[in-house]
């Protein structure tokens, strides 16, 4: 196989890291939603809101970080309609999960034409914090250890997640949400104030999940660029089980068939892109196939909660 | 069963209620839940609220917990008046409640059933409240396993953890709400056991239940709800002058009433110048009937019943009712056993065919199982024979045959309804029952199953369902009637057979002193 290169390795890894970061950050924001029991399927429309507020705060400031910034706070914009919706008022979370993704995906569509359509403006390429020692070692140095700081955040989010869940008297509020929040809340925790918190930090996670996508990823913004990693977002967190470890090595699986995607084509192998661009999408169905029987979600999951409603 | 902590008798009105519900009423949209209830609750008793389903006990204890507000009225906490607004605020008064469903994490330890209501920003000891949690166990003589998930535990267990996180959250006041509704009697004895230690230690115990059985052993003072009133009470020196035989046949006079009676008896009368059913081969006959159910497994039914007998079946709801008749109507897989219909076998008939045969079954589920509201009255009334001939062919609907079908229904059953294609849900709750009679009373029935048939009518409908009833008697058929209500049971029953965790429990006649035969086999007493 002249294909597997040291180079080949290294691009298809730091692919991998690069299309795998957005859907970590989705996939840890939807966890979180559906440990208190909310099934965001608004993500997608947070991630694009983030990608949007991300690249133009990072265009005008001429700040990464501000960018960051700005692309969590347009996910948790999105995300705060949401928690009035679906949280205090108990609307229907599948209803109004779908009109969030699709007014988000109208509203930054149509704002990328009237700002963005005539110049297409670039960001310059994001400088990059090498671990030292580490980033030397040969494929993984410079796929995993040389990469913009944003990447260890998120790498570092997991376990600061699984500490959360495990070890803190929020994470037991969390899982109680979701579980049995009747019982929360005769313990005196407000259940719907817990799950309107989370919401709005999903809305962060995923925010600066698009914002990654379009300040290190492309480095411009474009309409629908989000492309669907919302929605894996959503199956890698019902597939982890409440586990941020398994949330991680499932961005790192779909984040490599889409690096590999990319890589296949540069290569030049010789099968129709179509069937190459298919592959992420094939290995979701895949592992919902294998595992999904598997996948036990809280029971309030998508249930409004009322008090003394039985 | 004396108490150091218990006041002596004579100085009962001095010792002071540790929480007192003054003329309490709870109003939701339609029903009155809680009718102007007053209760004192003394510190050192067992105080059992007595009470079928739909007496207000729940409500009463959503109030005291915090969940639910009074529509009127207050409830005072140690002589001061005060809204008991939220959970948080019961618990901080010490009113700790143990409701019937587990109010435990199923997938949570123990230990993190009790950090429920931690500080979010602060990482819980679990080390020191399992110990802590251990010991508390202990001072009231049971044993927990902190570190256990509370899904892995047997209800039981799951109840006792309940009580000890209560006790460890400071409660002096402890709702124990249905709580051995779902327990082995074993455990249930238990627990009584425990509530006579709690109170030993000063505590006040509420226990919600309707066994008479376990309110007379445990109680020490007993409280009776019926129809959101409060129709009875037994002090302490009651219940011991009375001694439990006595007490027990109190409760039950003042939990069924003997008002009905009256009207029970003149109809009775009437209706026993039906000859009464000899007997002849039964039309309905069941055998040996098992059927599986996660809660209430029904098993060794046995009945025979006759044409033209009614046959009524009492107890206290959720004691395999429901399971038994879906059981019977085919809506619900037959374990084990034989259903004759005629001569002929059913068990295994699906629900169509057995209505062919002529097995009808009138719900009490009017609105969900029983009718589609949206659906116009004419399509409700053959809501069990859609796609049939003469009212359609070839799969198209013949809308002059269902509307003729549902002018004659609507006349001769007197359903109130403005149109016939009035949407059902629009009716009122009298009206849909009589829609579901029409439906099933027409045409081939040969046996006719009546799930509650008048729970939640008025005085008019429910005088119109027993006449149907009876009428469906007369004129031939089996009928077999599912009843919590004793007085509508002993009105038109011939026999009455009770039924009590799943089992028929005793047969009896209905002749004078059934009444009080059937309060003894529901209650446990006679069994």
């Amino acid at each position: 196989m002249t294909l597997l290169t040291a180079a080949f390795l290294t691009a298809l890894l730091a692919g991998a890291i690069t299309a795998g970061i957005p859907l970590l950050l989705a996939g840890l924001g939807e966890q979180l939603s559906e440990k208190t029991g909310v099934l965001n399927i608004g993500i997608e429309g947070m991630m694009l809101a983030g990608a949007y507020l991300g690249f133009l705060v990072a265009w005008k400031t001429d700040s990464v970080f501000l960018g960051f910034v700005g692309g969590a706070g347009g996910g948790m914009l999105v995300a705060a309609i949401m928690a009035l919706l679906c949280v205090r008022f108990g609307l229907n979370q599948i209803v109004i999960g779908i009109a969030l993704t699709l007014g988000a995906e109208g509203a930054t569509a149509m704002l990328h034409y009237f700002q963005f359509a005539q110049t297409y403006p670039r960001l310059g390429a994001i400088s990059s914090l090498p671990i030292p020692l580490l980033a030397d070692i040969p494929v993984l140095g410079p796929a995993l250890f040389n990469r913009p700081p944003i990447v260890y955040i998120a790498l570092l989010l997991v376990a600061v997640f699984a500490y959360v869940y495990r070890k803190t008297y929020w994470g037991i509020a969390l899982q109680a949400a979701g579980d049995k929040p009747a019982a929360l809340d005769s313990s005196g925790v407000s259940v719907l104030g817990i799950r309107s918190v989370a919401v709005l930090l999903t809305g962060a996670l995923v925010g600066l999940g698009g914002g990654f996508m379009a300040i290190v990823g492309a480095g411009i913004f474009v309409p629908f660029m989000t492309n669907g990693n919302g929605f894996i977002g959503i199956v890698l967190a019902m597939l982890a089980r409440g586990r941020p470890l398994w949330v991680l090595g499932g961005a790192a699986l779909f984040g490599a068939c889409l690096s590999l995607t990319t890589a296949l084509q540069v290569a030049g192998v010789d099968i129709p892109t179509d069937v190459i661009q298919m592959l992420p999408f094939a290995a979701v169905m895949g592992v919902l196939v294998m595992l999904g029987r598997k996948a036990n979600l809280p029971s309030a999951l998508g249930a409004a909660y009322v008090r003394g409603a039985r | 069963m004396t108490l150091s902590s218990q006041p002596a008798d004579d100085a009962e009105p001095l010792a002071k209620p540790i929480v007192s519900l003054k003329s309490v009423t709870k109003r939701f949209p339609g029903i009155v839940a809680n009718d102007s209830i007053s209760i004192d609750f003394f510190p050192g008793e067992v105080h059992v609220l007595l009470g079928e389903n739909g007496a207000g006990k729940s409500t009463l204890v959503s109030m005291l917990s915090g969940l639910q507000q009074p529509s009127e009225g207050s409830i005072a906490v140690d002589g001061t008046e005060m809204p008991i607004a939220s959970p948080q605020k019961a618990l901080s008064l010490g009113i700790g409640t143990v409701f019937q469903h587990s109010m435990l994490v199923p997938s949570l330890t123990l230990i993190d059933n009790v950090n429920l209501g931690g500080s979010w920003w602060k990482t819980p000891d679990r080390e020191a409240i399992a110990k802590r949690m251990e010991e508390t166990a202990l001072s009231i003589g049971v044993e927990v396993n902190p570190a256990a998930i509370t899904s892995s535990l047997s209800l039981g267990e799951q109840q006792q953890a309940e009580i000890v996180r209560a006790l460890m959250r400071g409660s002096r006041f402890l709702i124990l709400d249905e709580a051995t509704a779902m327990l082995t009697p074993k455990d249930a004895e238990k627990l009584g056991q425990l509530m006579r230690r709690l109170v030993a230690q000063g505590l006040a115990v509420i226990f919600i239940t309707h066994k008479l059985n376990e309110a007379v052993a445990y109680g020490d003072r007993i409280s009776v709800l019926r129809l959101g009133r409060k129709v009875g009470a037994l002090g302490p020196d009651e219940l011991k002058s009375l001694g439990p035989e006595a007490a027990t046949k109190e409760i039950i006079r003042l939990m069924f009433g003997s008002n009905g009676n009256q009207a029970a008896e003149t109809t009775r009368a009437a209706g026993s110048a039906r000859p009464l059913v000899t007997a002849t081969d039964p039309l309905l006959e069941i055998l040996a009937l098992e059927v599986d159910d996660d809660s209430v497994p029904v098993t060794g039914i046995e009945l025979k019943i006759g044409a033209g007998e009614i046959v009524g079946i009492a107890g206290i709801d959720g004691n395999g009712q429901k399971q038994l008749s879906e059981a019977l109507a085919g809506q619900r897989p037959v374990k084990n056993g034989r259903i004759y219909l005629d001569g002929q076998p059913i068990e295994d008939l699906p629900i169509g065919a057995r209505r062919h045969r002529g097995l009808r079954y009138v719900t009490d589920d009017r609105l969900g199982e029983g009718t589609v509201g949206a659906f116009p009255v004419s399509i409700n009334l053959l809501l069990k024979q859609i796609g049939e001939a003469p009212f359609w062919r070839s799969g198209i609907e013949q809308g002059g045959a269902i509307a003729e079908n549902a002018r004659k229904q609507v006349k001769d059953y007197d359903i109130r309804t403005p149109d016939i294609e009035t949407p059902a849900g629009k009716l009122s709750g009298g009206n849909i029952q009589k829609l579901l009679l029409a439906r099933e009373l027409t045409g081939s029935a040969r046996a006719v199953i009546f799930a509650k048939p008048t729970y939640g009518l008025d005085l008019n409908n429910i005088a119109a369902s027993r006449r149907r009833i009876r009428e469906a008697a007369d004129g031939g058929k089996a009928v077999i009637v599912l009843s919590t209500e004793l007085d509508e049971l002993i009105e038109l029953s011939d026999r009455i057979a009770v039924m009590s965790q799943g089992r028929i429990v005793g047969i009896v006649e209905n002749d004078g002193d059934a009444r009080q035969k059937i309060g003894e086999f529901m209650s446990g007493v006679a069994a």
